[in-house]
């Protein structure tokens, strides 16, 4: 188990950094979408200083989506899946493995990323120190749940037609809880209240989802397989 | 992982697992591709599936490397547990990005095969890919492809069950015979071994399971 996890992590990182650019898009398109919106909005510094958090968490939502699609598929088409899945004692635990290595390869190269720069951005949108740490800290516990449900989706999706917006529709829904409580920690501290509540739920959103969402990927990577 | 207790020599230890298939049906969407199929293959024995496109053969050996279900009937493992399978499919699961060294050391890690430097540039130098090995898998010809998929058997367990499907698919005269060869070299350390090909293998001692004389699809 160990050895397939390990094994799977270091084979994907080792193929993301082949594809810098691949790689580099969502972070890239987060940094573009999130300087949209002073364009689209209007320069007015109260009110960006209002919307940044949501702004920064959505685009950093939807970023994560981006690279989603190609979490299994190729490796589905050249059967690269299949050897994986018969790696471990039973196909069982082995897909359970493949699936946490897969997630947390997606969110070391696009979460991660995502996580280091949003404060970045908080400071060119003018936001307050202590918003701009309650933004990171929200994003590094929301950014794997992200990958993790995103991982589940494309999972289910493997070997559907049009996949890719089946898999938006799919996990879209499943993020809400996940931006609610992460950009409403971001705007509770810019009131000067306690964030506390909503850290509290967004821990717990994350050891749910991974107790939970592997195993429904790895029941989903099998009926693919099959 | 499976630790191989080398001292051991008993003989039935250090033999490829019994399979016993009995009454198997399979399926691929709703089409039932063959029915009521027995087949037992003892240690030492190879096998080749042979039937006309569409049969079955690939479902069959997918079932047996445990990645499907059967619809009917039951696959025996004697002893239950022992060394793994090989499965190699038609695809060959390897990544362009990759290059022919890595690629290789990465299915040898991810089988557990613990197989040490020097026996993977002995698998890669048998397969003749010595040249090659620090090229990435995207420039390699689909014959130098699928040599790269089957330095495996060279790293697996001697002991390990092959499924082979269409091994000799893209290769040329030379890779046809070192495939023969490794599986003369496999059944004669007792591995058995169970494969499809469109060709003739030439290879001696070989049984032959005429797979779509089965009983026709009800």
């Amino acid at each position: 188990m160990t050895r397939v996890f390990a094994t799977v992590l270091r084979r994907d990182l080792r193929l993301a950094a082949r594809r810098r650019s691949d790689a580099l898009l969502p972070v890239a398109f987060f940094v573009v979408a999130v300087s949209l919106f002073p364009l689209g909005i209007g320069p007015e510094p109260q009110t960006l200083r209002q919307i940044a958090p949501g702004i920064v968490w959505v685009c950093a939502l939807l970023a994560a989506m981006l690279s989603l699609g190609a979490m299994y598929s190729g490796d589905l088409v050249d059967g690269s899946l299949d050897q994986m899945l018969l790696s471990g004692p039973t196909p069982g635990q082995a897909s359970l493995a493949v699936a946490a290595a897969k997630s947390l390869a997606h969110w070391l190269v696009t979460g991660l990323p995502l996580t280091i720069l949003a404060p970045l951005l908080g400071v060119l949108f003018g936001v307050a120190p202590a918003p701009i740490v309650a933004l990171t800290a929200s994003l590094l516990l929301g950014t794997p749940i992200l990958s993790l449900l995103g991982g589940l989706g494309a999972a289910l999706t493997l070997g559907v037609r049009s996949g890719g917006v089946l898999l938006l529709l799919l996990v879209l829904p499943l993020c809400i809880p996940t931006l609610i409580f992460g950009a409403g920690a971001v705007v509770a501290i810019d009131s000067g209240l306690s964030a506390r509540g909503h850290f509290s739920l967004l821990g717990a959103l994350l050891i749910l989802t991974m107790l939970l969402a592997p195993l429904a990927t790895a029941a989903a990577l099998r009926i693919a397989t099959e | 992982m499976a630790t191989t207790s080398h001292g051991d020599l008993d003989a039935g230890a250090r033999a490829s697992r019994t399979l016993t298939v009995d009454g198997l049906a399979g399926r691929r969407g709703e089409r039932i591709l063959f029915h009521d199929f027995d087949l037992f293959v003892a240690p030492g024995e190879l096998v080749w599936l042979r039937a006309a496109n569409g049969y079955g053969k690939t479902t069959l050996l997918r079932i047996l490397a445990g990645l499907a279900l059967p619809e009917a009937g039951t696959i025996r493992w004697s002893p239950a547990s022992g060394p793994a399978t090989v499965y190699l499919a038609h695809a060959n699961a390897l990544k362009d990005d990759l290059t022919v060294l890595e690629s290789v050391r990465y299915q040898s890690t991810l089988h557990g095969l613990e197989a040490s430097e020097a026996a993977i540039a002995d698998a890669i130098r048998r397969f003749g890919l010595q040249s090659r090995r620090h090229a990435p898998i995207r420039t390699l010809s689909q014959g130098q492809r699928r040599r790269v998929a089957l330095t495996r058997l060279c790293l697996s367990d001697p002991q390990s069950t092959w499924l082979l499907d269409e091994p000799w698919d893209a290769l040329d005269a030379e890779g046809v015979a070192l495939v023969s060869t490794l599986l003369d070299e496999h059944a004669a350390r007792r591995g058995n071994a169970l494969f499809t090909s469109h060709v003739p293998p030439a290879i001696d001692g070989l049984r032959t399971v005429q797979f779509d004389a089965l009983p026709a699809p009800a």
